[in-house]
């Protein structure tokens, strides 16, 4: 199997999750957007680690590692949205205009 | 392009790729929230899937029990929580879709453009040649111990952190009692 249509496909995955991220009111979704950048990541160095296979599985482990980070992330992000819920009332991200100039 | 269909994990890579591209796409285009996650849930089995087929099983069971188990359980918890308006009125997309589709485009022609040109000759070894979860561990253990303690400290601050922030406070709900909040 040829190396590129893994990355075609994570590049798309990536992209959605741009235009997710930058389309979204909902700051939920704008998270449910970073995880699928993260996945297309995740997709990318299992391929890359499939290609070169290397003696130490440095693509398989940076995947956990990325796995990892995007839980930690995952459970602050949403501590935030909770936070900002509680306090406002709204999480739409194009109401938070407090820190506007 | 001919020989491509002859190879039998070409045609599995095609099926889970269709179900990735469409899970996907809704995860962004679906007006509601709840739909949104468990589409999720689908491109994640999907690249799940595609672990197994590159021999990566660990990290595709990881990527289950650690996703799919715990984040969109989270995430649900998430909308449960701040109650996302899920009705079919709700304009859950900003109205600049224009813009985000035209960056969203330019970012997957360049990464394409860059991935064809640059790796365009390699090949993937797949189902059979698996690495062993034993070198996953030792290497963990081994050369990659420094950033693993730097991440299970990152997972601690996070622990922390989070708890912090999502406790009631309940010294000042106090003096704020029947505040705008």
């Amino acid at each position: 199997m040829s190396l590129v249509q893994f990355l075609v496909l994570g590049a798309f995955m990536f992209s959605l999750g741009v235009y997710g991220l930058l389309v979204r009111r909902n700051a939920v979704m704008v998270l449910l957007a970073i995880e699928l950048m993260l996945n297309a990541v995740n997709l990318n160095l299992i391929a890359f680690e499939a290609a070169l296979r290397t003696t130490f599985a440095g693509g398989q482990i940076f995947a956990i590692f990325a796995i990892t980070v995007a839980a930690a992330e995952v459970g602050i992000g949403l501590a935030i949205v909770l936070l900002i819920f509680r306090n406002r009332r709204s999480v739409n991200v194009d109401e938070l205009d407090v820190m506007r100039w | 392009m001919g020989g491509w269909f002859s190879e039998a994990s070409n045609w599995w890579f095609l099926l889970i790729a269709v179900f990735i591209a469409f899970s996907a796409l809704r995860v962004v285009t679906a007006t509601n929230v709840v739909h949104s996650a468990l589409f999720l849930v689908g491109a994640l089995a999907g690249t799940a899937g595609l672990f197994l087929l590159l021999g990566a099983q660990f990290v595709a069971w990881v990527l289950v029990l650690v996703y799919i188990g715990a984040v969109i359980v989270l995430f649900l918890f998430g909308i449960m929580i701040t109650r996302a308006p899920t009705g079919p009125k709700v304009e859950v997309d900003n109205p600049r879709r224009g813009f985000a589709a035209t960056a969203a485009i330019l970012t997957f022609a360049v990464m394409v453009y860059s991935s064809v040109s640059a790796f365009g000759h390699m090949e993937v070894t797949t189902v059979g040649t698996g690495t062993a979860t034993d070198l996953i561990g030792s290497q963990l253990m081994g050369r990659f111990v420094l950033p693993f303690e730097a991440v299970s400290f990152v997972l601690l601050a996070a622990l922390v952190g989070g708890v912090t922030l999502a406790r009631k406070d309940t010294a000042r709900d106090e003096t704020d009692e029947g505040g705008t909040a």
